[in-house]
């Protein structure tokens, strides 16, 4: 009887997130159109609702309704299962992560591990999509994003040591718990330019979309992909960038804890609702943030990608671990 | 409980792991090994080893298998090579391999009667302190040579790789 109660609990937790989730990723791509067209002087969507508010609604009805064409030559299985090996890591991902000091799936004490470890599973399916095509664009363009997402999952690695080093726990409540005196941004600033970098990187944006890039290789691994399948693509990916966002949020900028109001005292059916906004609104920040990137750069060739990420982030990054260490084992 | 996940587990690890040896298509082989990895991962959490776990669907499943099936893609073997199913060798193969079973089945069923973790290692001591802790403090003091030989020993595999690269060209 207890299980069952238990089991009934987590999965309407599980449907909580992941409807919340879904819901504010569909709403990403209009925002990204939005504020892009903003930045450029110009309006994005308007027709479709209220300036443009249903638009992703019509987006995937569009793509639902599309033609679902697989090359002849491809191998069906795995172009089948591609997309989903790109999304279900994406989102399996939110089980352990915190949004706010009672509310998680599951309260893992490896969390940080279990996240880069899961989200890793992600580059099969960019990998297997451009070889499951079977043309030319989509290997090059599966090849190089594979090359760029396992290069940068160690910089992101080695960015997150220097604060755990100081959080002093893998386990992303305990992060959180760690940073009531001050955020770890203050005390990390590298790790968390090193870390954003690396996670603009992970989730293929610009200026690091080289892979999905539409002027060099059509449209790289999602080049012969139509219909739904493009979409789970997409999703996957705005799901990972929210995923980049709410391991920065946890680590560096306090995960749900509001600077002063958090340390009140307060019912607990305020104070909840409170740290989910205030950490949805930061994860929301760095997905601006994402969006601010793409309005206003330009992309990287792949010998650049490779070149910054081993010659220069990776030494940052060790650098950044020594120093760390050095000056917890003397001062702290 | 424990038994039907484990079971399920392990049904799922041993049928990956026959089919990496039995199916045509070597993509589909490195395909099914990493299946495999994953299942032995989710043993790993029932033994209450979940560092281990982590590390495992990390580095082999999630960097290690990647490069395998990079080298599978780039000289695509499917194309060049319609390989045979069962090799002329196989009747001594199978011999070989029935006589492993046997005795590891024989060495296990002697000495393990419960499921879960043995020696010092119980899930209690490893809930109190956590597996990673004891882990990293294992490996940088009892067994801080062997680390740093491995790690030596990868790095002289990496050097050598990138000479071999240079040579050629």
């Amino acid at each position: 009887m207890q299980v069952a109660i238990e089991l009934t609990a987590v999965i309407i937790k599980i449907v909580a997130v992941l409807g919340v989730v879904s819901l504010i990723v569909a709403y990403l791509t209009y925002a990204e159109r939005k504020i892009i067209a903003h930045m450029q002087m110009r309006m994005g969507p308007m027709r479709v609702g209220y300036h443009g508010l249903l638009q992703p609604f019509a987006d995937v009805i569009k793509l639902l309704f599309k033609e679902d064409i697989v090359p002849a030559p491809a191998d069906r299985w795995v172009f089948f299962l591609a997309p989903v090996m790109v999304l279900v890591p994406a989102f399996a991902v939110y089980a352990a992560i915190p949004f706010a000091e009672n509310f998680y799936v599951a309260d893992i004490n490896i969390g940080v591990l279990f996240v880069l470890a899961v989200s890793s599973l992600g580059v099969y399916g960019i990998v297997l999509a451009g070889w499951a095509s079977n043309s030319k664009y989509s290997l090059l363009g599966g090849f190089r994003s594979s090359a760029q997402l396992i290069s940068y999952e160690i910089f992101l690695g080695f960015a997150l040591i220097g604060p755990l080093m100081l959080a002093g726990s893998l386990n992303l409540r305990e992060i959180v718990e760690a940073q009531r005196g001050v955020w770890l941004v203050a005390l990390q600033p590298l790790a968390f330019v090193l870390y954003f970098i690396a996670g603009t990187a992970e989730t293929n944006r610009i200026p690091f979309d080289l892979p999905e890039a539409e002027t060099e290789l059509v449209a790289g691994f999602h080049t012969e992909y139509s219909g739904i399948k493009f979409a789970l693509f997409f999703l996957a990916e705005y799901t990972n960038m929210l995923v980049v966002a709410a391991l920065a949020t946890i680590v560096f900028l306090g995960g749900w804890r509001v600077p002063f109001l958090s340390d009140m005292a307060m019912p607990l059916w305020i104070k909840t609702p409170m740290h989910i906004v205030s950490f949805l609104t930061k994860m929301l920040f760095f997905q601006f943030m994402y969006f601010w990137l793409r309005a206003t750069l330009p992309r990287f060739r792949f010998d650049q990608l490779m070149a910054i990420g081993w010659k220069v982030m990776f030494p940052l990054a060790l650098a950044n671990i020594a120093v760390t260490g050095l000056v917890y084992y003397l001062f702290l | 409980m424990e038994w039907f996940f484990f079971l399920l587990f392990a049904a799922v690890g041993t049928y990956g792991a026959f089919r990496v040896v039995t199916m045509k298509n070597v993509v589909h082989c490195a395909l099914h090994l990493v299946l495999t990895f994953i299942a032995v991962a989710a043993v790993y959490v029932m033994l209450s080893a979940e560092f281990l776990a982590a590390v495992q669907v990390l580095v082999y499943a999630g960097a290690i298998m990647v490069l395998f099936l990079f080298v599978i893609l780039l000289i695509q073997i499917e194309h060049t090579v319609a390989m045979r199913q069962l090799h002329r060798q196989s009747p001594l193969a199978i011999a070989v391999a029935v006589v492993l079973f046997a005795e590891i089945a024989y060495v296990m069923f002697r000495k393990v009667s419960t499921l879960g973790p043995a020696g010092g290692m119980t899930p209690a001591v490893q809930a109190q302190v956590g597996n990673t802790e004891l882990f990293g403090a294992a490996l940088y003091t009892t067994y801080l040579f062997p680390f740093e030989v491995a790690s030596v020993l990868l790095l002289a595999a990496m050097i050598g790789a990138i000479v071999l690269m240079k040579k050629e060209h």
